[in-house]
């Protein structure tokens, strides 16, 4: 790659001649060092801005009334300890559909609440009467557990969607499976 | 005549173009280059499929890592300088105006208000040593973190006649009850709507 001068040593008949400037610059060595400076600057620049997921939640008034909705439009998910997931549908005390095991991802969770999205508009007569998921998440569920769930609703474009806080019986029945 | 010879394969390859595009890029990167702040509170967020950007202004994101710790890092020197004001002037404990200079340019503590001005007189690189700073206190006892969300609304109401916006960047290993604690203390103040950070992932999971 180095150009060098290589016309040294000429026949003695020639004349000495003021030696021409090679016009050429070897710039390996500059573009390395401009690829280092390059990488080191690509690495620690933060290029992306942190992503975020919008969070609502209803004002905190205990005076509120309750707003009842139907039983076959709830889907209860309860988030417990060690990645586990239970699912039911209406109330607690009487079920519509019994509670039963899931997992995260796209062959669990995912599958139950697209059906029920879909599902639901038509056993309730009414397309405006969507799906409500009731998230409860337990004392030892994690962050992650909870953003996982979150992000579920986002995937399947749940309507209505609400953190609500675990009652003792869900906790119990979520430690029995344990 | 001239003979057809096999040509030789030049021995240098000319490097100015290739030269010219690498430093294209680097001024590039040096001109967009916001260098990335040590944080004192290092945490793993989830990542979730959303993406709704982080509002560069009017924010105040509230960390969460290790077992409950809390770390405040309000966005925008004129409103953390104008916070700590408030603060002062609520909780008695008084800044010269160096300090209050310095703590401008910090971008986020984990304190006890009586140990701030402690933190200030130390050097930038000393503040990030771990487990120096353990958090500010939200219990019920001591419940310094709802005084620091007041202020730091009212101070953001003052300057910028706007909602100081509120991220929640907590690490996914974190237990929920932690993580609920922080949402209630903003709930209790009136704040209903979270930013909640997270990393990117695909539907594929």
């Amino acid at each position: 790659m180095a150009e060098l001068n290589t016309d040294g040593g000429g026949g003695k008949d020639k004349k000495v001649r003021s030696k021409k400037s090679n016009s050429k610059v070897d710039l390996t060595a500059m573009v390395d060092l401009a690829f280092l400076l390059i990488t080191f600057f690509m690495l620690t620049t933060s290029l992306s801005k942190p992503q975020s997921m919008d969070l609502g939640m209803p004002e905190k008034d205990d005076d509120a009334p309750e707003i009842l909705v139907a039983d076959a439009r709830t889907l209860t998910i309860l988030i417990g300890e060690k990645n586990t997931l239970k699912t039911y549908m209406g109330q607690f005390a009487d079920p519509l559909e019994k509670p039963s095991e899931t997992t995260y991802g796209k062959d669990g969770i995912r599958k139950i609440i697209l059906a029920k999205v879909k599902s639901v508009p038509i056993t309730m007569g009414d397309p405006k009467k969507g799906l409500i998921v009731i998230i409860k998440a337990t004392k030892k569920s994690t962050w992650k557990n909870l953003i996982d769930v979150l992000d579920e609703m986002a995937i399947s474009k749940v309507p209505t969607y609400a953190i609500v806080d675990i009652i003792k019986a869900e906790d119990d029945l979520v430690k029995v499976a344990q | 005549m001239a003979n057809v010879k096999t040509r030789k394969n030049a021995s240098s390859i000319d490097m100015t173009a290739m030269c010219d595009v690498a430093f294209l890029l680097l001024t590039f990167f040096i001109l967009t280059a916001t260098a990335k702040q040590p944080e004192p509170l290092p945490v793993d967020t989830p990542s979730s499929t959303v993406q709704t950007k982080l509002p560069e202004t009017d924010l105040a994101m509230i960390t969460i890592g290790k077992k409950g710790t809390v770390f405040l890092g309000i966005k925008g020197q004129d409103i953390r300088k104008k916070t700590l004001e408030i603060m002062s002037a609520k909780t008695g404990v008084i800044f010269s105006a160096e300090e209050i200079n310095k703590f401008a340019l910090l971008e986020d503590f984990g304190v006890k208000m009586a140990e701030l001005r402690g933190l200030l007189r130390l050097k930038n690189a000393d503040r990030n040593v771990e487990g120096l700073q353990k958090g500010i206190p939200h219990d019920s006892i001591n419940n310094e973190l709802k005084e620091w969300i007041k202020a730091g609304r009212n101070a953001n109401a003052e300057l910028h006649q706007k909602q100081l916006n509120f991220a929640i960047k907590a690490d996914a290993k974190e237990e929920y009850p932690d993580v609920k604690n922080v949402m209630d203390i903003l709930q209790k103040e009136g704040v209903n709507k979270f930013f909640l950070v997270t990393g990117l992932r695909s539907k594929e999971f």
